[in-house]
């Protein structure tokens, strides 16, 4: 074996390893690292794949409840919903290869959640994505939106996966370091999901999929880098997706699984061979030996380092039972993909790969987990910033302004995009992209889940611990408005360097608040991804956790939507209004201030006023419900006005608050619900101890306010509609 | 009634298909792979959307070869009738069951939404549920659906009633805007001329079930039950 002689403390940090994670290395071999395994080393020590500088904070995170079946650490999170099925779901994040090569960099990154969500057994149902991008003026914004959003389409498309939901935001904070997070929500069989370790001594090593090419060698490590200015040369290292592949390959593994014959399966992501390797033997507790030149190559001449290293997208590892591998292969000749036995499990404890009868890395694969660095990083908080007072900012007419807010970037129909979208192929989207969350049937019987994407992240640069709480009470709100019981979330936190101690410390602040509010809410987290150095030349992305939210309807007829549906219903506000404007998106489009400390997060408000919600929806007097975040209630009236195509009459405002704070404040635990009822749910408000205001009747075409004039809906529309495609119209 | 849908590696709705047609002709219908040679005894065949190979090369341009095509051609020149939705009705123009091609929508853009769609000739098994020139609310999903043939032969079409579904407004009213993909007079679908083959793009198996937000696509598997029964 290569003696490692030529390696040195100089190439290793080419590598993205520190002197003192070398001399680890050194020690926990007994040698100097070869090449091939400096290039182990290396990925399985980046941030991406070891989450050296999170490990410590994500431990303190909830992960536990009786719904959850698995919890973070495996490919994705498992709960359980009843009558024997689990739900499987994951986000990812995708952000610096698609800040690289858009198209393929958020394709692939679809691929990867996919994959992640299928290895588990469970068949892919939904996927959503979460999109920040830079400033609308910047000069790569239009580029790299049209090719991130061709590139979601581009793949969940061809696969047969239909895109329900997301976000889209924009922020001068991402010019230079876009974000891309895919979630992806699988259904199996409680009794029947898949898990990575492998088991078995003598077991057989089983390569399927696409060939290995040379794509996206080091990608992880890339991943854990911040951008300097030549980010365009990293372009080899993205990776380049067949969805045609995956949709084969996804087929081939359900149908597989099926079938007696799966010990323990792993996808072939980050750091493909090598992590997928290390991960079976050192959860299994056992030895791999990799044969390396049975690996299906997609060109001559790999060598051992390329081999391992190599991201080619669309491979899965699987550790088969004894006297399956000629159903299995059987299996995968049907759906005309590589099947290749390339090792088998041993009792060493050592990855051993080898390729020409020599051995070309041999690597204890217990301390290579265990041993993994791990960092307790100095950090600390920002200021705390002071209260808006409403009486100092300029009168305004209410009217103009909810018009520029519904046309702004921040609140424009996102209509462009989800529309590029397949968003009803399978044939069971009950509430279509736009609304408050996505929902999909999954059952004859009516079962549907509901699912949202949530975060605001100029609250979290403002307060992480309000920010991240909020995220959550967001993602809960938004479930909770079309009728479901949140279940768990899965988070993706994206932040910038974390040697840097404010980054730090907007990180141990977020992830007190998601803490603080999972716990409350009975919110657990059971699956998540960490992604930062997300800076390009020093400067950082606001922190933005984004909390994907799944919740459960046990009956999809009884599902609602934000639309309103009949003139002479009751518009109701739930929760209490304080008219807090500080980080809210009126004063950031209408006074151009960034101002102020985000909403205070009351969770046992919260709690209160959403389970109230949600049994009013049960109990079938809710027309229509839709929660109010971003720009306020005016906003959340709007949306709902133009949902419907209806226009909503507004009763006289409190006196007892400024009129820019009632009807543009951001407080949160609220909701608006239209109701043929109104009775029977003040009633029932007042007896649960939940706020509760008449906010208008809803008639004719157009939105009037006591005593700013009104505005039709059908202009109100225009406006929200206009924005996104006049803007990616321009050349 | 029975029938028959076909798979290619990379069909994607076949599932959403079979549960309309599970519906109409309460049987579940046969799958038939790809690969295989012969069918079952079928009183229509169904080709469903998707991205069958990948759509590499052109859209349905390999499956269009598939061992499964010959079978599917000889049973058509037999007059059995054959259903080709979206991917299906690509393969169908590839396979020469049906004239013209699908190019690019104008906007080079996938596009999934509802769109309304005017029945032009409401005598065929397949249009028989459907009033003459009735408009229906159908999704489409698509990003090669802009129809195109020589003027001959959209003539053809015309005049032989050929035509069995175009983009309109939601009134049955002819407008540029709501031609979304650019098609040739705003075709969205089209017989052979024994009409016993039908291709279209929009996704009429996507609008049966009113959980989902819409129902017109029912009478169109409803109208098929009891034209071929």
């Amino acid at each position: 074996m290569n003696d490692g002689s030529n390696v040195t403390a100089a190439l290793a940090a080419e590598y993205g390893l520190t002197n003192e994670e070398f001399e680890r290395a050194i020690k926990l071999l007994g040698r100097a690292p070869n090449v091939t395994e400096l290039g182990i080393f290396s990925v399985m020590w980046s941030e991406h794949c070891s989450y050296k500088s999170s490990k410590i904070w994500l431990k303190t995170l909830p992960t536990t409840g009786p719904q959850v079946i698995c919890g973070p650490g495996e490919n994705a999170g498992v709960v359980d919903i009843g009558d024997g099925d689990a739900v499987v779901f994951k986000i990812e994040s995708h952000n610096h290869p698609s800040f690289i090569e858009p198209y393929q960099g958020a394709a692939t990154g679809v691929g990867g959640i996919l994959r992640d969500v299928f290895t588990m057994g469970a068949r892919p149902v939904a996927i959503l994505d979460s999109l920040r991008f830079g400033s609308p003026d910047h000069p790569l914004t239009r580029h790299l939106l049209s090719g991130v959003v061709a590139g979601i389409g581009g793949y969940g498309n061809c696969v047969g996966v239909p895109t329900v939901g997301g976000e889209c935001e924009f922020d001068p904070s991402y010019d230079g370091n876009i974000l891309v997070n895919a979630m992806c929500v699988g259904l199996a069989r409680a009794d029947r999901i898949f898990y990575s370790a492998a088991a078995g001594p003598g077991n057989l090593v089983v390569y399927v999929g696409a060939k290995t090419g040379r794509d996206g060698i080091h990608g992880a490590t890339m991943a854990s880098a911040e951008f300097g200015g030549d980010a365009g040369e990293k372009r080899p290292t993205v990776q380049v997706g067949d969805p045609f592949t995956e949709k084969l390959l996804i087929e081939a593994c359900l149908e597989l699984m099926e079938k007696d014959a799966i010990v323990a399966i792993q996808d072939m992501g980050a750091a493909g061979l090598t992590s997928s390797s290390v991960e079976m033997a050192g959860k299994g507790g056992l030895g791999i030996e990799l044969d390396l030149d049975r690996v299906p190559v997609r060109e001559t001449g790999m060598s051992a380092y390329e081999i391992m290293l190599s991201e080619s997208q669309e491979r899965m590892l699987m550790v088969l039972r004894r006297g399956s591998e000629a159903e299995a292969r059987q299996i995968f000749e049907k759906w005309e993909l590589d099947f290749a036995v390339i090792g088998r499990v041993t009792e060493t404890g050592r990855l051993v790969a080898q390729m020409r009868e020599e051995v070309l890395a041999d690597i204890p694969v217990g301390p290579l987990v265990t041993e993994a660095p791990v960092y307790h990083r100095p950090w600390r908080r920002p200021h705390p910033k002071a209260d808006i007072d409403p009486g100092t900012l300029p009168d305004r007419n209410s009217i103009e302004c909810l018009k520029q807010l519904v046309g702004s970037p921040a609140l424009c129909s996102k209509r462009w995009i989800w529309e590029r979208y397949d968003h009803l192929v399978m044939g069971n989207t009950v509430k279509r992209p736009g609304g408050d969350a996505a929902v999909i049937r999954i059952s004859s019987k009516g079962k549907a889940l509901a699912l949202a994407t949530d975060c605001t992240p100029r609250y979290c640069q403002a307060d992480p611990v309000r920010g991240g709480a909020q995220a959550v009470a967001e993602s809960w709100r938004n479930l909770t408005a079309v009728g479901a019981e949140p279940l768990a979330v899965t988070d993706n936190m994206n932040f910038g360097n974390p040697e840097r101690p404010e980054i730090m410390g907007q990180f141990v602040g977020v992830i007190e608040g998601i803490r603080e509010a999972c716990l409350a809410l009975g919110y657990p987290v059971v699956s998540g991804n960490v992604s930062l150095y997300n800076e390009t030349s020093g400067r950082a992305i606001l922190p933005t956790p984004v909390i994907g939210g799944v919740g459960l309807i046990s009956d999809a007829r009884y599902a609602v939507d934000l639309a309103l549906k009949q003139d002479g219903d009751t518009l109701i506000l739930i929760g209490e209004t304080n008219g807090h404007l500080g980080r809210s998106l009126y004063l950031r489009e209408i006074e151009a201030s960034e101002a102020g400390p985000p909403p205070p997060i009351d969770l046992i408000a919260e709690r209160r006023n959403g389970d109230f919600v949600r049994g009013q929806i049960r109990a079938g007097r809710i027309a229509a419900c839709h929660d109010v975040s971003d720009g306020g209630l005016l906003v959340a009236i709007a949306e709902m006005a133009m949902a419907g195509q209806r226009g909503v009459s507004l009763e006289d405002l409190p006196e007892d608050l400024p009129r820019v704070g009632f009807l543009f404040g951001e407080d949160q635990a609220r909701y608006l619900l239209e109701t043929g009822e109104p009775k029977a749910v003040i009633e029932a408000a007042r007896a649960a101890g939940v706020p509760v205001r008449v906010i208008g009747v809803v008639c004719g075409v157009s939105l009037t306010l006591p005593d700013a004039g009104a505005i039709s809906v059908s202009a109100l529309t225009a406006t929200n509609e206009a924005w996104l495609p006049g803007y990616m119209e321009q050349a | 009634m029975r029938t028959a849908v076909v798979i290619f590696p990379g069909s994607n709705r076949e599932r959403d298909v079979c549960a309309a047609l599970e519906r109409a002709t309460r049987q579940p219908p046969a799958r038939i792979w790809h690969r295989e040679s012969c069918l079952p005894d079928t009183d229509l065949i169904v080709l469903p959307g998707g991205f069958a190979y990948g759509d590499y090369l052109r859209c349905g341009a390999i499956a269009a070869h598939a061992p499964i095509m010959h079978e599917v051609r000889r049973q058509a020149d037999r007059g059995l009738p054959v259903l080709g939705i979206c991917n299906g009705f690509q393969i169908l123009t590839e396979a020469g069951l049906l004239p013209g091609a699908l190019l690019p929508n104008r906007s080079l853009c996938f596009t999934c939404r509802d769109v309304c769609l005017r029945v032009e000739n409401n005598q065929t098994i397949f249009t028989c549920g459907y009033e003459a020139g009735q408009a229906i609310r159908i999704p489409v999903a698509h990003h090669d659906g802009n129809y195109t043939a020589d003027p001959i032969t959209l003539d053809r079409l015309e005049d032989g009633g050929l035509v069995a579904f175009r983009y309109c407004g939601p009134n049955g009213e002819l407008r540029e805007e709501d031609n979304f993909n650019g098609s040739a007079r705003a075709i969205a679908g089209i017989f052979n001329e024994t009409r016993t083959v039908l291709g279209l793009m929009p996704h009429p198996e996507n609008a049966t079930d009113p959980a989902l937000g819409g129902t017109d696509g029912r009478a169109f598997f409803d109208g098929l039950v009891s034209a071929l029964q």
